[in-house]
């Protein structure tokens, strides 16, 4: 049954005690460290936010506290007194409710019964619809969610389903509710009505651990606000000693360390020449009215939260995704439907998930350094010339530094790094005029990300025009010649990166410029 | 993993590793192992097993299963499945039967039974390929539809064929040596070298391994899906050819089953079911592996009901060490 533990009488002496805790908590994923020493609180009552970069640790330090993941080192305290969750399961019977970004709705059921999925209640051992029914809209109502808790969930809006879920995590007695960018579906006013159970859990006593890259609504509904940066803590503050410009500060403020190879001057590189011109690309749920040039020689910054349509739209050009718009490319109009014709007419498009989308992760090197290519390795009957094939992976095993036991070893086998310098290699191997790289150093260690921008630095100088998206600011700024930001599925503005800071870029993104200027 | 202590970028001395962990043995090294056990085994407990004649035998009833458990590969190594194979070979027959006995030549019969089981084939390769629909879902649908023209055209009764020519595609000798066996090296020679050497083999290794990959490699995997399902198409048509010319007849309910002992064949042999992995080197060995059973149990008189649960039991074990094996391999 749904309930959440009056703590009201106790509150007072409890407020100094935090429900959840976390002291000097690490994780380590194989060699990658996504958290180090981590020491947060967390007090009933309150809304605490967690702020940082993508990447910066704040999705693994949730899953720790939801049970997910176990911390390297370190512990986890409820009440004060020292917890180890052994599973998701035994966090929840513990009072931690976590509602993920992706949702886990099964759409052949009813709200009711995704609701009360696997604790659904009984008479006789069987399950008890009527009571089921009834619960869950009391639970709906309760939330001011006005949603018919026997309607299927396939009938439900992406939003509608968010709030779904969120009843969902709080069918189970919940102490501490833990949100992943709750909002990042939702419209308006129904953000408005997750304000509203978000009040609601507080004056419950509930704890609320917040998770959004919404600059407005952190400032609207936190009361602390924690900071994160590159899997360490920074600092709390109070909502009320803050402001937006100084939390964005606080969350991109690392020092620029000489990680870049050195830049050339623009001129130096570009004749000019647009390589490619996008004009009013438009995808419907995706990216809508998106327009720019590319230039020869050009790196072009793409920069903007996950969700704002960057990768989409290199997906409409590389022809995995349908558009509306028009392209053209060295002035000449194309239709592009599949990568086959991005390719013939000289893009390349290093993906975002290397593992899902860049190798065949059981083949060897070679096989993938030549799975671009494989017509030219070949004779005209389509017979594969070894010599040929082995000659290509040579050459760029050593132009690019793949660090492998041999050509024959198996791409899986390779650290990140490595892995992705097999992806640069199979497409640099077909001469691309115009080279996507999207996350290009997404997972890959400091080592091998310079050794990545300078190849990068290479091609343009050599004259091919590259589009550069990452959510790494420093990185995007670092590299770019110019750099386009999107929010929301629009380009929201485009930047001469010389003399542009962090803060200005970062307050495009999230869509609070007027705060900062 | 010698990766992490490796300085130079390419270590071009292979580590070393002892001869059975290398190459072509640590491929195939098991399943050779396998085979010989059973050959050694059938060897002492049956006098006539290791006889030439025997052993020929083995290969000829192999040749059929073993032809389309090539075609099998292909369609394994994508991802794909192909459950209509069986009915394909039945259907081909009494196709092929019918023409002659209106009086059709074995030259005019050969390419029109080839231009049907590629049409077959293609046809399973279009519906999963555009239509989405798995191809399991497809192939057990064609399998019955497949099944249902042999009994239509062969009006439910074995058509016989009195075609000398033809009859001797199953039953002739050249070189002392039985022709469906000429023509099962001959495929495992043309199937090994489009699989290892040219562009089309590459695509199917690369899109098995990883379909998504694949697309953005720039490879058509619609098109590259129904040019695999021709291939098992023309594998299970000439299949289809040598069996009608071993029964003497066409028989509509001919062939039922070859599609599991084709998967069987190809799974024994090393192919993953999940793509991406396998050769018709691996294959053949595994078609062997089911053929010395069945040989191996026959000349030692067990019965059928019996020898069912001993190649259910062995191909359990076989693909259970696979497994083990593959966990391994990193």
């Amino acid at each position: 049954m749904w309930s959440v533990v009056p703590l009201r009488l106790l509150s007072e002496k409890l407020m100094t005690i935090p429900v959840l805790q976390t002291q000097a908590v690490s994780k380590r994923f194989g060699p990658v460290e996504a958290l180090v020493d981590v020491s947060l609180a967390i007090y009933p009552g309150r809304v605490h936010t967690l702020l940082g970069e993508n990447g910066a640790g704040k999705s693994t330090l949730m899953k720790i506290l939801a049970g997910v993941h176990a911390p390297t080192t370190g512990s986890v305290l409820m009440d004060g007194r020292e917890v180890v969750f052994a599973n998701p399961e035994h966090a929840r019977n513990s009072g931690i409710a976590i509602i993920y970004q992706e949702l886990s709705l099964s759409k052949n059921l009813t709200v009711a019964q995704n609701i009360f999925a696997n604790h659904e209640p009984r008479r006789w051992g069987m399950i008890d619809d009527r009571a089921l029914l009834a619960d869950a809209q009391r639970l709906l109502d309760s939330l001011h969610i006005a949603i018919d808790a026997a309607t299927p969930v396939a009938h439900l809006s992406m939003a509608q389903c968010q709030l779904v879920e969120i009843a969902k995590a709080l069918s189970h007695a919940a102490r501490v509710v833990i949100m992943d960018e709750p909002t990042s579906s939702l419209s308006d006013s129904e953000a408005q009505t997750l304000f509203g159970i978000i009040d609601t859990l507080k004056a419950r006593d509930c704890a609320v651990i917040y998770v959004s890259h919404r600059m407005d609504e952190i400032m609207r509904i936190s009361d602390d606000i924690s900071v994160m940066r590159d899997g360490r803590y920074i600092t709390t503050v109070n909502r009320q000693d803050t402001t937006i410009g100084a939390l964005i500060a606080l969350m991109v403020g690392r020092e620029m360390r000489a990680v870049y190879p050195p830049r050339p001057p623009m001129a130096a590189t570009s004749d000019g020449r647009v390589a490619l011109r996008v004009d009013n690309l438009s995808r419907p749920g995706k990216f809508t009215d998106v327009s720019f040039e590319l230039r020869a020689g050009e790196i072009l910054g793409f920069f903007g939260l996950i969700g704002a349509g960057r990768s989409e739209v290199m997906k409409a050009v590389f022809g995995t995704l349908g558009y509306t718009g028009k392209l053209e490319i060295n002035g000449e109009a194309v239709r592009i439907r599949h990568p086959l014709d991005a390719i013939a007419r000289g893009i390349a498009f290093v993906t975002e998930n290397r593992k899902e989308e860049g190798l065949s992760l059981q083949h060897s090197v070679e096989r993938n350094i030549n799975s671009v290519n494989l017509r030219r390795m070949a004779n005209r009957l389509g017979v594969v010339k070894p010599a040929r094939e082995r000659a290509a992976a040579k050459r760029w095993v050593q132009r690019t530094g793949i660090k492998t036991a041999g050509l024959e070893e198996l791409a899986g086998h390779l650290s990140g790094g490595n892995q992705q310098k097999i992806v640069f290699s199979k497409w640099l191997e077909i001469e691309p005029r115009i080279l996507i790289l999207d996350e290009p150093t997404r997972g890959v260690d400091v080592g091998a990300k310079y050794e990545i921008y300078k190849i990068i630095r290479e091609l343009a100088a050599a004259g091919t025009a590259i589009i550069f998206v990452s959510s790494e600011l420093p990185e995007v700024l670092a590299m770019s010649d110019r750099l386009i930001v999107m929010r929301e599925q629009r380009i929201v503005h485009q930047f001469d990166t010389t003399g542009l800071t962090q803060e200005a870029v970062m307050s495009y993104a999230a869509g609070v410029q007027h705060h900062v200027h | 993993m010698s990766t992490n202590t490796v300085t130079s970028t390419i270590d071009t001395t292979e580590p070393s590793k002892p001869f059975w962990r290398r190459g072509w043995f640590k491929q195939y090294g098991g399943m050779l192992c396998g085979l010989a056990g059973l050959v050694v085994l059938f060897a002492v407990l049956s006098g006539s097993f290791l006889s030439v004649n025997n052993l020929t035998n083995v290969v000829l009833q192999v040749s059929i299963i073993a032809i389309t458990a090539f075609g099998m590969t292909y369609v394994l190594l994508l991802g794909e499945i192909d459950l209509s194979v069986g009915s394909m070979i039945a259907l081909v027959g009494t196709v092929a039967a019918l023409a002659m006995s209106h009086g059709f030549s074995v030259w005019s019969v050969i390419p029109l039974a080839m231009l049907i089981a590629i049409l077959l084939g293609m046809a399973n390769g279009v519906l999963s390929a555009t239509l989405g629909i798995p191809s399991f879902i497809v192939t057990v649908a064609t399998m019955g539809i497949f099944r249902g023209l042999a009994y239509i055209v062969s009006d439910g009764t074995p058509i016989s064929i009195a075609d000398e020519p033809f009859l001797a595609i199953g039953n002739g000798d050249w070189l002392s040596i039985p022709i469906p066996i000429w023509i099962l090296l001959g495929l495992l020679v043309i199937n090994h070298f489009v699989l290892s050497k040219t562009v089309f083999g590459r695509q199917v290794y690369l899109t098995g391994g990883n379909r998504e990959a694949a697309v953005y490699s720039g490879i058509n995997v619609t098109m590259l899906k129904i040019k695999v399902f021709m291939v098992i198409g023309v594998m299970a048509g000439i299949s289809g050819l040598i069996l009608a010319s071993r029964l003497y007849s066409a028989q509509p309910n001919s062939a039922m089953g070859y599609e599991l002992d084709a998967i069987a064949a190809a799974v024994l042999g090393g192919t993953s079911l999940s793509g991406g992995y396998g050769t018709v080197l691996g294959t053949i060995i595994g078609a062997l592996i089911i053929g010395v059973i069945n040989n191996g149990m026959n000349l030692l008189s067990v019965p059928y009901f019996y020898q069912l649960i001993v190649k259910g039991l062995v191909i359990l074990v076989a693909v259970y060490l696979d497994v083990q094996h593959k966990k391994h391999r990193g």
